[in-house]
């Protein structure tokens, strides 16, 4: 792959195995934040167990991108060696935590996109995606559920969960557009009228959630949206992830324990 | 060492394989766990092609090594052990036999029904201790990855249940 240009096939490739791997590291490392932390015993270890079933997806991408790029590169090298202007994941999974009512939203916002695009890259030409995509659903499944009953229960729970969430809303909102929006990687993967289907079962499963939750579905014009993540263009939050996340690769190069 | 191998067969080795036992629950082995896909002999090199049964789950890892550390105690030295993530393993892999181990050591066993994405549980999961079906749901998520915590309603006691996937 070395000296192929940006827009060959097989650079797209490796590109969009890295955005899909990427996205599922950075959720997953966030999400792991909570755990010790959460706010009862059951949902910290709901979500701890979540943000493995990320990590190890990330794991199945980052393994598949390294084949494709050959030579000495590994999961870890992927994970570990580069730098944020490298990392291609959306935004949304690396914004900050926040409260509870934020980490839900986002992660019910993320887990209902990526249980609809599953659904799409299950069907992919590219054997391992589609594999790994196969897999990978059925754990979604589970987080889309968890997730959404949270919403349900936050939003039509007391006066002070209501407040959070919709504050959370107004603060996360802003960050799903990118995941509709394509990039030159994602292009020759995902043909637009699939993503347009993606986006418009994310925006009923969403519609349908917040109906349960007594919110207010936010006005869609008008709203500017968030973007860059795809291309490296990342918020200052990704590098102190990347800051703590890498800092034993970095200090100690190749330590394994 | 060398000699040892010549004359086994790739149905002693499905054999031998049921010796290694899952490090999170000790009474599955991995062929009870349904997760070994297939194994290629070829005069003395090896491959077993084993599939996840969670895409995180860190047992995996440990999984491979014991299947590895097994192969090189019967002599094998050029041993590759294969991922394979298609088709995906479901609980439906998980053997009978498989399914009784896991009840008598505590364990509700995955309903038979496997996993889709149309399927959410709203299950009755017998308790595994006094047999009572009347049982709640804690949380879908568990000490492992496989599991989700209920309760006996009769018993008292909690307990996990290993869940469809």
């Amino acid at each position: 792959m070395p000296g192929q240009h940006i827009n060959h096939p097989h650079v797209q490739l490796f590109n969009y195995t890295l955005h899909l791997a990427d996205n599922s590291l950075v959720m997953g490392h966030r999400l792991s934040e909570w755990t010790g932390h959460g706010p009862m015993l059951e949902q910290d270890i709901a979500l701890t167990n979540i943000a493995l079933d990320l990590i190890g997806q990330s794991r199945n991408f980052y393994q598949y991108a390294a084949t494709l790029k050959g030579g000495s590169e590994t999961e870890d090298t992927l994970a570990y060696l580069r730098d944020a202007r490298e990392f291609r994941n959306l935004l949304i999974t690396e914004i900050p935590n926040g409260d509870w009512a934020k980490t839900i939203l986002k992660l019910f916002f993320f887990s209902t996109y990526q249980f609809y695009f599953y659904q799409k890259l299950m069907l992919s030409p590219d054997e391992q995606l589609a594999a790994i995509a196969e897999k990978s659903l059925k754990e979604v499944t589970y987080h889309v559920r968890w997730s959404s009953e949270w919403v349900i229960r936050l939003g039509d729970g007391t006066g002070e969960s209501k407040r959070r969430i919709n504050t959370s809303l107004e603060d996360v909102w802003p960050y799903t557009g990118e995941m509709f929006e394509m990039s030159d990687f994602c292009k020759i993967y995902l043909p637009d009228n699939e993503v347009n289907e993606i986006k418009k079962a994310w925006q009923q499963k969403v519609k349908d959630v917040f109906e349960e939750a007594m919110l207010t579905y936010p006005a869609e014009e008008n709203v500017w949206m968030q973007t860059g993540g795809k291309n490296g263009i990342h918020s200052e939050h990704l590098g102190y992830i990347l800051a703590e996340m890498q800092f034993l690769q970095r200090a100690y190069p190749g330590c394994e324990w | 060492m060398e000699n040892i191998t010549k004359n086994i067969t790739e149905q002693e080795i499905w054999k031998l394989l049921e010796q290694v036992y899952d490090p999170e629950i000790p009474v599955l082995s991995v062929i009870d766990l349904g997760i070994i896909r297939d194994v290629k002999l070829n005069n003395e090199a090896i491959e077993v092609f084993i599939t996840p049964t969670y895409s995180g789950c860190p047992a995996m890892d440990v999984i491979s090594m014991n299947i590895r550390m097994a192969l090189l105690q019967q002599g094998f030295t050029t041993i590759k052990i294969t991922q394979k993530l298609s088709p995906a393993w479901t609980t439906d892999w998980m053997s009978d036999a498989g399914k009784e181990k896991l009840k008598s050591y505590g364990i509700a066993p995955p309903l038979s029904k496997s996993f889709d994405i149309n399927y959410f549980e709203n299950l009755t999961i017998e308790c595994p201790l006094c047999h009572s079906i009347n049982t709640k749901l804690i949380s879908q998520f568990g000490s492992t990855s496989c599991k989700a915590l209920y309760q006996c309603n009769d018993c008292k006691e909690p307990f996990d249940y290993f869940k469809c996937h």
